[in-house]
Formats: C-alpha cells, sequence, structure tokens
C-alpha cells in the first residue's frame, strides 16, 4: 500500500514540478505548485510526519500560495514571451543533459547513502502535535522564540516596502 | 552494498525520498535559471526549499527522531517570512518599473 501511496504521489510531484517550470504563465505554475506541497504533504505522512504534513498544507498550500496568487493577479502577469534564437545545442542537448545528471544523481544516492532501509508506514510515531510541540519549547525554545522576531520583522519589511513610493 | 536497483516491490527504500527530493530540487534550480518572471522564479525557490524539507523529514525518520522535522518547521516559517517580503519587493519593482521580466530589470537605480 505505502507503495502505491508513494509511487503515485511522487509522480504527481514530479509531473507538478515539471509543469511548473514548463509553463509559461505564472497562474498555472503557482497551481501545480500547490499540487506539488499536496502531495508532499502526502508523502510526510507517510513518513510519520503528521503536523509537518499538516503545517505544510496549511501554511504552504494555504497561506503562502494564496499570497502568490493574489500578487499575481494584483499585478495581472500575463505569459511570458518567447525569446526566438536559442541555441541548436542548448535545445537539442538540454534535456538529455539533465537526465543524465539526474542519473548520475540518483545512483549515487543510491549507492552511498546508508538509508537504504525500507519504510513502514507506522514505524515512526513520534511526529505528531505534542512530540513536535515538546520539542519546540523544550530543547528548539531559543530559535522559536527568535523566529517570532524574525517574522515581526518581515512584517514590518513587507509594509515598508509595500508603501515606498520612489520618485 | 546493495546493488543500485530502484523500488523493491515490497516496501520503498528511504534513499526513494531522498532521490525524489533530488529530483524536486534539480527542477527547481532548472526553472531559477530557464524562467524569466520574477514570480515563476520566486515559486521555484520554493519548490528548491520544499525539496529540502523533504530530505529534512526523510532523515528524521530515519534516525527516528523528531528534530529533523523541527528544521523543516523552522524552514517553513523562513519560507513564509521571505515570500512576505519578496513579494513586497515584487510588488515594488512592478510599480516602478512596470515590468516582471528579469531581463529588464538590471539596473539597481532607475
Amino acid at each position: 500500500m505505502s507503495v502505491i501511496l508513494f509511487g503515485v504521489f511522487a509522480l504527481i510531484a514530479v509531473a507538478c514540478a515539471v509543469n511548473l517550470v514548463l509553463q509559461r504563465h505564472p497562474v498555472t505554475s503557482a497551481l501545480s505548485l500547490i499540487g506539488v506541497m499536496g502531495s508532499l504533504a502526502v508523502l510526510y505522512l507517510l513518513l510519520g510526519a503528521e503536523f509537518i504534513a499538516a503545517v505544510q498544507v496549511i501554511v504552504y498550500a494555504g497561506a503562502i500560495m494564496v499570497l502568490f496568487l493574489f500578487v499575481i493577479m494584483l499585478l495581472n502577469a500575463g505569459a511570458e514571451e518567447k525569446i526566438p534564437g536559442k541555441s541548436l545545442t542548448a535545445k537539442l542537448l538540454g534535456l538529455p543533459v539533465f537526465l543524465i545528471f539526474l542519473g548520475v544523481v540518483a545512483f549515487l544516492i543510491q549507492k552511498y547513502s546508508s538509508a537504504n532501509a525500507p519504510v513502514e508506514f507506522g514505524a515512526f510515531t513520534g511526529g505528531g502535535p505534542r512530540e513536535v510541540g515538546r520539542a519546540l519549547f523544550t530543547t528548539y525554545l531559543l530559535p522559536f522564540e527568535v523566529t517570532s522576531v524574525l517574522i515581526l520583522i518581515a512584517i514590518l519589511g513587507a509594509v515598508v516596502l509595500a508603501k515606498k513610493e520612489i520618485d | 552494498m546493495d546493488l543500485p536497483l530502484p523500488l523493491p516491490i515490497q516496501a520503498v527504500p528511504l534513499s526513494a525520498y531522498l532521490v525524489l527530493s533530488a529530483v524536486l530540487f534539480s527542477l527547481g534550480i532548472c526553472g531559477f535559471l530557464f524562467r524569466r518572471n520574477l514570480i515563476t522564479i520566486f515559486m521555484s525557490i520554493e519548490l528548491m526549499l520544499n525539496a529540502v524539507n523533504l530530505s529534512f523529514v526523510a532523515f528524521s525518520y530515519q534516525m527516528k527522531q523528531v528534530d529533523g522535522q523541527i528544521y523543516s518547521f523552522f524552514v517553513m516559517v523562513v519560507a513564509a517570512a521571505e515570500a512576505a517580503v519578496g513579494l513586497a519587493i515584487i510588488l515594488t519593482v512592478f510599480k516602478n518599473r512596470e515590468t516582471l521580466e528579469v531581463d529588464d530589470v538590471d539596473r539597481l537605480k532607475l
């Protein structure tokens, strides 16, 4: 079962990522990115990271992508124009070289990583909200608190940048 | 050392997750390099962050510790902050130059 789930959602993720890269219109890219994030959330569930999966859907696919779509619609961004005159070698060799590169990377990971143990659903259950919350508020208390400062600065920066007028 | 054959039928090895993460990261780099729309480039960066998150969670599974998930949580927080600031910058760029093409935005000063 987990093999089927992994296969299906890994395929969806890769297909959506390819679509993100290939599409010319930003709205299509944004929707494919949402597809990637949703399928990654399922993979997180398979790996026993329930809290991260929920946060992935809520924060990433929800908040951040809504922000993206909002900006795309606000700016009325259209499709990219085609630029003629790309070199023939780039057209012919680009895709094969990229695939070879991916193959080499996959081979190296399979060969040299020590992570060849099979993934069983339910073998690791330490990723629920309780465990994550406990780690956040004990071991990682300082980084967690610093994060709030980071977000405050980001809010201030966003407001200042969006208000600024250059004459 | 096992043969580098992918995907035995019974179970998915953890390295399959790492390979998927590498593939998504490479696709993100491709989008970053090939697209010329500022917003699409920004989304490619988000794709790369997601790929790294998948690696973190996979290693967290392998170590049977929650720390990797905490890291991916922090990555998400930073990505949210980055998206807010970055999109504000994109708004400002568009307001001042009326374009989203990176090739047209080649000067710091107008």
